[in-house]
């Protein structure tokens, strides 16, 4: 985070006494202690404590007896058909939407990057969904999606293909699909945005000099402006995949896991089963098992992208 | 960037970008649409794109019979103190962290991004059964605690930027004119971090009014709900014909943001401290 040669303040600061006095130290500490310790009560420790819920009975209700059961919840777990279903859904849902969001970003963020006309336009139409509290991103394509009055279904009315129109969110084959376009479109904004800002990184005379030397459109682009904006390609699609991966608000408003569970992201299955039936313990076992697959995930991801970049 | 595309090449590139601007931007113009739509419209057979007779009652009727209106309210009074507190709480630790050195500040930030490994189910449960705890349960206090401390990371990492831009020299300068250390702070510093300290206090405010998993979980009783819960309790409502205040309802609890994004993307790009060292 902090490295001694971009800060010679520091350096001049502790330079002629050495060390810091000790009521320097107190007062930094001082300085410091408001935030960090709503931050430790608050945050830090109740990240342990539900770490270690997930491996006790824990239930709701005022008076009850948590005891400490290892690794039963994750016995109970694997033979759970419904955490399977769920956690399927959960990696359709995060590598669909990821991907998706990467791939039309990019194009976008390309597309933006050129001196196109309506290029203002798109760059505060590319704005607008961030700006959006996800409940309302996912009232928003409610009414897009609605079987009745909803912009989809009319459209395919307008130009004559009726046969298309159905209830995109009730219906179980295309409620997922349905659901994934929602989570692409609320999310491409902010990978647009930090892509585009890698472009436009990228030093022009690479350009020019691979021009010179006669390479193609697609040539440049595979040997230029990939290899220069990949670390900010990992760092965004690997942040995706965390935050799509624990999405709840948008699909709890769109379909709630349904129809018949096909929408059932693993948040909403720990949610209901932690507070719709009190079982404190099973879903924290739930979301500790859903870190171990996140780092584990992007463990091999992230070897994978170091590996070609060697 | 790509050199003079071909003739083939910029009219491909003119459809991608049409694509792309109504894959973002219709389903804005239905919300528009839908929230000006009288209840006849909606419920006709085959709606139309801009409605024929556009009217404002949806908005009227969002605020009166929906308890939209005291969702708003609460979202304003929950947002506003979150706001404040965080500005007050991370403003002494962010300058802390970008003057002095210490191995606790490198701690603070890297927790900002390890937390967000963390599905908030796992913090969820202890956050409540703490706050039952103490009584806040249940309370805007207890809501208000949660959301500092969920904007805190990113606010210290946010300000302590700001404060390290703010020349060394200048603090000195005043402290070599006779100015105490107080002095320096109020008549230097916090000045010149007005706008960081804006900057921090509208993101914090921002995140708390968009809000949703914390306001569910955490607020029970429905007069105390935020606006994000609110409006997802209208969605439950089904009928044709509330789709135009809900519609309503969404616009407007979509405003405070749009507001936000249209100020940052002008603060954060002027440059008032560039000229403050040399000259």
């Amino acid at each position: 985070m902090t490295t001694v040669a971009e800060r010679p303040d520091v350096a001049r600061a502790d330079g002629p006494r050495r060390a810091r006095s000790r009521s320097d130290r107190l007062g930094i500490y001082l300085l410091l202690l408001p935030s960090l310790l709503p931050i430790v009560v608050l945050s830090v420790f109740p990240l342990v404590r539900g770490i270690y819920l997930g491996f006790t009975d824990a239930r709701a209700g005022r008076n009850v007896e948590i005891s400490f059961t290892g690794l039963e919840n994750y016995r109970e777990l694997l033979g759970d058909e419904l955490f399977w279903n769920s956690f399927k859904i959960g990696l359709l849902w995060a590598v669909g939407v990821t991907v998706l969001q990467f791939v039309l970003a990019l194009g976008l963020a390309l597309l933006l990057n050129q001196q196109l006309r309506f290029r203002g336009l798109a760059r505060v139409l590319a704005v607008v969904p961030w700006a959006m509290p996800p409940v309302v991103v996912g009232i928003l394509w409610k009414l897009v999606y609605h079987p009745d009055a909803g912009l989809l279904n009319e459209f395919f009315h307008r130009v004559g293909a009726d046969g298309l129109r159905t209830n995109w969110l009730g219906d179980f084959s295309t409620a997922l699909p349905a659901v994934i376009i929602v989570g692409v479109w609320a999310g491409l904004p902010q990978t647009t945005v930090v892509l585009l800002a890698g472009l436009q990184g990228v030093p022009r005379e690479l350009h020019e000099a691979a021009a010179v030397d006669g390479a193609g459109t697609w040539h440049r682009f595979r040997n230029v402006t990939l290899p220069a904006i990949a670390p900010v390609v990992v760092a965004i699609t690997s942040l995706d995949f965390i935050w799509n991966f624990n999405s709840f608000g948008l699909v709890y408003v769109l379909t709630a896991g349904g129809p018949g569970g096909k929408t059932m992201l693993p948040m909403l299955f720990a949610y209901e089963e932690a507070f719709r039936y009190g079982n404190y313990g099973y879903a924290a076992a739930l979301g500790n098992v859903m870190v171990v697959i996140i780092v584990a995930l992007l463990a091999v991801y992230l070897r994978r992208r170091l590996r070609e970049a060697n | 960037m790509f050199g003079k595309p071909s003739r083939t090449g910029r009219t491909l590139q003119y459809v991608a970008l049409t694509g792309y601007l109504i894959f973002l931007g219709f389903p804005l113009v239905w919300l528009l649409s839908t929230a000006f739509k009288p209840p006849r419209e909606l419920v006709q057979l085959h709606p139309t794109l801009i409605p024929s007779n556009p009217t404002v009652q949806n908005f009227v009727q969002a605020f009166t019979e929906q308890q939209l209106g005291r969702a708003a309210l609460n979202s304003l009074q929950v947002s506003l103190a979150s706001a404040v507190l965080t500005v007050l709480v991370a403003l002494p630790a962010s300058y802390a962290l970008a003057r002095f050195r210490t191995k606790l500040g490198t701690v603070a930030l890297g927790w900002v991004l390890l937390s967000q490994l963390f599905p908030f189910v796992l913090l969820i449960i202890p956050i409540f059964l703490i706050l039952r705890q103490v009584g806040l349960a249940n309370t805007h206090a207890g809501l208000v605690l949660i959301y500092v401390v969920w904007a805190l990371p990113f606010a210290l990492w946010m300000l302590q930027g700001f404060v390290r831009n703010i020349p060394r020299e200048l603090e000195e300068a005043a402290s070599v004119d006779g100015a105490s250390r107080l002095q320096v702070l109020r008549r230097v510093v916090f000045p010149l971090l007005a706008p960081g300290i804006v900057a921090t206090a509208l993101f914090s405010f921002i995140s708390a009014w968009n809000e949703f998993f914390f306001a569910l979980v955490l607020v029970k009783t429905p007069e105390l709900a935020t606006l994000p819960v609110a409006l997802a309790r209208f969605v439950g409502i089904e009928g044709t014909a509330r789709l135009g205040p809900l519609a309503a309802g969404s616009l407007l609890a979509t405003l405070p943001s749009l507001i936000f994004f249209a100020v940052m993307q002008r603060r954060l790009s002027s440059g008032s401290l560039a000229g403050a060292v040399k000259g």
